[in-house]
């Protein structure tokens, strides 16, 4: 249990997807200027991370790892290389999925999430967190914490820096660095301040 | 080249740079650029990939449905991934190490994706193709001169060649180790986003809430 606690702080502050690794880093800056997207946009990547990082992982275990084929009888398979056009091909398909069924059965929370949904694809965070999961060999249930933890890492970051933004649009900014130019100094401040955490362990 | 041909290549590189005014394709930009060997290695591989995502996809626009479009760029851009990937590993590997997952992340790189889908789709291969390479140069161009900056301050060498000799070998500079750490790759973007749109003052973006002038001068003291 503690190992699995300690791996998701881990995840969570001292690996932060956006802030320590940089990822998502292109949604995090399009859609940070409201709080309530950026709650919107947190949930839906902590759902999708929580499901595809475990996914994945079957699917390179079972499918695709050298010698994973063994339970078709064909033990001298390594597909390993297939992997990028795999994790991708997952990622694009639970999204699509995941909107169908909230269209379906959860209007409510489609109607929050709606546009966020497909952007979410091309999220890096996701992929990212996929192939993390490969190179560090995570076991099944390590791969779900790691994938939710990632996903509130992620979704922490980018509500803390909305709720930044929202004060910053009545400061006195030099025109030059007005919009996308402060947003970037400031999102530097937050990982300076992110880096406090790292050798955390519990 | 003809006139046209030069402005599809350009372009992306000052005028509407990547990284600086379409924010396309940041967390590559950011995450690889403690080194300048390593940036460089990316930079190749961002700009074979979007150069040839763009011919390929360039060639299929018309026999593509509509529909499933966004599937086929993505198998397109995967394919040729896997191919820089296997490629790297076989002939560099310590860099691939070093990149570790950021090549796979050339994938969701929203620059490959972006011009795809906003230039490829519409435009005949070979100016498909020119404008891919002319937005890897621009991403280039913003990757190297982070790379150069962070390596320079942050470990006084350049490609591993010592420029600046540090403390710790005898020398005179004291590395600022801030450079190689993640914050510094903000701070750098930011400021360089600032020295572009001085000089292009149309990129200037609008300020939604600007300052009203003093009012009741006259009564002030």
């Amino acid at each position: 249990m503690e190992h699995y606690l300690s791996l998701f702080v881990s995840a969570v502050f001292v690996e932060n997807m956006a802030l320590m690794l940089f990822l998502g880093m292109c949604t995090f800056l399009a859609v940070s200027k409201k709080v309530d997207t950026a709650i919107g946009l947190g949930v839906a990547v902590v759902v999708v991370q929580a499901i595809t990082v475990p996914v994945n992982n079957l699917i390179f275990n079972y499918l695709l790892k050298d010698g994973a084929l063994a339970w078709a009888g064909l033990s001298e398979m390594d597909l390993s290389f297939l992997g990028f056009l795999c994790y991708i091909g997952v990622i694009a398909g639970i999204v699509q999925i995941l909107e169908m069924f909230l269209d379906k059965f959860v209007p409510a929370l489609y109607n929050a999430l709606g546009i966020f949904l497909p952007l979410i694809t091309v999220n890096c965070a996701i992929m990212g967190a996929s192939l993390f999961m490969v190179e560090r060999s995570y076991t099944f249930p390590e791969s779900v914490v790691y994938g939710v933890g990632a996903g509130v890492g992620w979704a922490l970051a980018i509500v803390l820096m909305a709720g930044i933004r929202e004060k910053l649009k009545y400061s006195d900014v030099p025109q030059g660095l007005r919009g996308l130019g402060i947003t970037f100094i400031t999102t530097g401040l937050m990982s300076l301040g992110f880096m406090s955490f790292s050798g955390l362990t519990l | 080249m003809n006139e046209m041909s030069k402005t599809i290549l350009i372009k992306p590189i000052f005028k509407e740079n990547p990284i600086a005014l379409q924010i396309l394709g940041v967390c590559s930009a950011l995450a690889v650029t403690t080194s300048l060997q390593v940036t460089l290695v990316m930079c190749i591989a961002l700009t074979t990939v979007t150069a040839f995502s763009n011919l390929f996809i360039s060639m299929l626009r018309n026999n593509m449905p509509g529909s499933i479009r966004i599937i086929i760029q993505m198998t397109v851009i995967a394919s040729l991934v896997i191919l820089v990937d296997q490629i790297l590993k076989a002939y560099a590997y310590e860099i691939s190490k070093q990149l570790s997952v950021f090549v796979g992340l050339i994938i969701t790189n929203c620059i490959v994706m972006g011009r795809a889908e906003a230039f490829a789709m519409k435009n005949p291969p070979i100016p498909s193709f020119l404008d891919g390479i002319g937005n890897g140069l621009g991403y280039s161009l913003v990757l190297i001169i982070v790379g150069t900056l962070r390596e320079l301050f942050g470990a006084g060498t350049l490609l591993g060649f010592t420029v600046l000799p540090t403390v710790a070998n005898g020398g005179w500079y004291q590395p600022n180790g801030l450079m190689l750490l993640a914050p510094s790759a903000f701070f750098i973007i930011g400021f360089f986003i600032w020295i572009l749109r001085e000089r292009n003052v149309e990129q200037i973006e609008k300020n939604e809430f600007p300052m009203s002038a003093h009012t009741a001068e006259k009564g002030a003291h």
